[in-house]
């Protein structure tokens, strides 16, 4: 009898604690959700008034007072596919050979740890490290290619990590598969191994895309232009883009009436892009995965 | 002449001795069963002949093992013709996520082999081979994955025979079958044995007597016995190898 009581007592006490972490773990995960929710809808309700087709497809005028943002989202454009095919190229390739030719020794993990070290330096200091290497030892000056180069080595320790992960996740058993039947190691990454982890590595070089985008203080001192009325032609050309146009307009306007709903309109389209690109991101995986389930 | 020959095999892993002094010789079209409790080095054994140990770092072997007259560990061979020639079934099916068809395939595109015709003529006899043609033949394009455990295991066998190796090494290939895929796979060992060297591993002792010619009994890294399978499961001359098939311990 007594030991019933205990049992019914014990079972009580056990749901109401488990009552109380789930619902503290629904607030804590409905915080988060609204507070996001609540950033959108600033940026939306701010910025929607000056948003229309003439504003992203016009460049700015009346000394940034009024016009469009055409030239910003161009330059972001540019500087998106610059540090990506820089990056891209440079981060898979060393993410391969960490993971399958060289996962075991000191010097790995030196150059693991290092790559954690980067992706940690402040996005200020790769601005700084841009300017004195790519601007003024190279030469490049103030340019997309400068630019380009700053953000793609932010992005670098992303896209090394992502395609990092990506592999180790894949089981030995298919390296070692096509191993047996006489594929070279280089074989068995460019037929069994790569394209498996390619919806995860595609997944993490869109997100670093998505990072580059929306940063400003890489481009500060290397390739960002306060106004230009023409679109760049070369790379040597300065640019404007997305983040910084905003940052100025917030900082050093001159008549803030008229330019913060601007300021706002550029934020609304930049989160609108980096949402695209998120977007497109899981299209891609889903496709990618679809067709290593077919082919 | 034998096929294969292994000499004072040692073979350590770090500082774990994990082979001991092992010689055995296998001749051409036997079929030789490994036994042994687990950990007590026949995986290890059967994965240095296509130097599969190869890949693991911090792994030291010496002795000698030789097929068909040649020492595979000297530094003229090449590992990748040496794994054409020794191909390996695994113990949990592991086909590519490509179609039943490149599966096969694979094997031929990635030794440089471009015809298509030949490719298409080669998948053909390879899955008649593992007795898997007719199961698939209406669906080659379809994903390796729509088959079941069993049915990739045999295209895993198909996969093998496509480049035409005359050994085969199966690291307990039925351990993840149920019974029937089981029957089908040692169905299968029989009818290709007359073409093919093997070297089954394998943790079943029935399955040991129904597809071998030879055992090799392997205790903490030593072969204690290795004899016809009929001698071993009837007459061990070993004590710790009738201990272990009469199930006193393993």
């Amino acid at each position: 009898m007594d030991n019933k009581n205990i049992s019914v007592n014990n079972h009580a006490r056990k749901m109401l604690a488990q009552n109380v972490a789930f619902t503290t773990f629904r607030i804590l995960s409905g915080v988060i959700v609204t507070i996001l929710f609540i950033i959108l809808a600033f940026i939306i309700i701010k910025g929607a008034s000056v948003l229309n087709w003439d504003f992203i497809t016009t460049p700015p005028t009346d000394g940034m007072k009024g016009g469009g943002i055409w030239p910003a989202i161009v330059g972001t454009f540019y500087l998106m596919v610059g540090s990506a095919l820089f990056a891209f190229p440079l981060g898979i390739m060393s993410g391969i050979y960490m993971n399958e030719y060289a996962s075991h020794g000191k010097i790995v993990k030196f150059i693991r740890m290092m790559t954690n070290n980067l992706a940690g330096i402040p996005s200020i200091v790769f601005g700084l490290f841009g300017m004195s290497l790519f601007v003024n030892f190279f030469g490049f000056g103030d340019s997309i290619l400068a630019g380009s180069l700053t953000l793609g080595l932010l992005a670098l320790p992303l896209v090394i990590r992502t395609t990092e992960e990506a592999l180790k996740a894949i089981p030995n058993s298919f390296r070692e598969g096509s191993l047996a039947l006489g594929a070279t190691k280089l074989q068995t990454i460019w037929h069994v191994i790569l394209p498996m982890g390619m919806p995860n590595i595609i997944t993490g070089l869109i997100l670093a895309l998505g990072r580059v985008s929306g940063e400003t203080a890489p481009i500060l001192f290397t390739c960002a232009a306060y106004f230009l009325p023409q679109l760049p032609e070369s790379v040597f050309d300065q640019c404007m883009a997305l983040p910084y146009h905003l940052y100025v307009l917030a900082t050093s306007g001159t008549d803030m009436d008229k330019q913060i709903p601007i300021a706002y309109g550029t934020a609304l389209v930049l989160v609108i892009i980096i949402l695209f690109v998120n977007l497109l991101a899981n299209a891609l995986r889903n496709y990618f995965q679809n067709k290593l389930k077919t082919n | 002449m034998s096929k294969i020959e292994a000499q004072h095999v040692d073979f350590h892993y770090g500082s774990f001795h994990a082979l001991k002094d092992i010689n055995m010789s296998i001749k051409e079209h036997e079929v030789v069963a490994f036994i042994g409790p687990s950990g007590c080095g026949k995986s290890t054994f059967l994965r240095l002949f296509n130097r599969m140990n190869d890949l693991i770092p911090d792994t030291r072997l010496d002795g000698q093992i030789t097929i068909d007259g040649q020492n595979i560990y000297d530094r003229s061979v090449n590992v990748d013709e040496l794994r054409k020639n020794v191909g390996m079934v695994f113990q949990r099916p592991n086909p590519f996520p490509k179609s039943i068809y490149e599966n096969v395939a694979y094997g031929l595109r990635v030794n440089g082999i471009k015809d298509e015709a030949f490719i298409a003529e080669m998948v053909e006899e390879s899955l008649r081979g593992a007795a898997l043609w007719d199961e698939v033949k209406d669906k080659l394009k379809k994903s390796a994955y729509a088959l079941s455990g069993g049915q990739q295991q045999r295209l895993c066998i198909a996969r093998a025979m496509a480049v035409s190796p005359s050994v085969l090494l199966m690291d307990e290939p039925a351990s993840a079958l149920d019974p029937i895929s089981t029957a089908k796979v040692e169905e299968l060992i029989h009818e290709i044995k007359k073409d093919y060297t093997i070297i089954i591993v394998t943790h079943n002792m029935q399955q040991a007597t129904r597809v071998s010619d030879k055992t090799a009994f392997f205790y903490l890294g030593q072969l204690i016995e290795y004899d016809n399978t009929n001698k071993i499961f009837t007459n061990p001359s070993k004590e710790e190898t009738q201990n272990y098939i009469t199930g006193r311990f393993g």
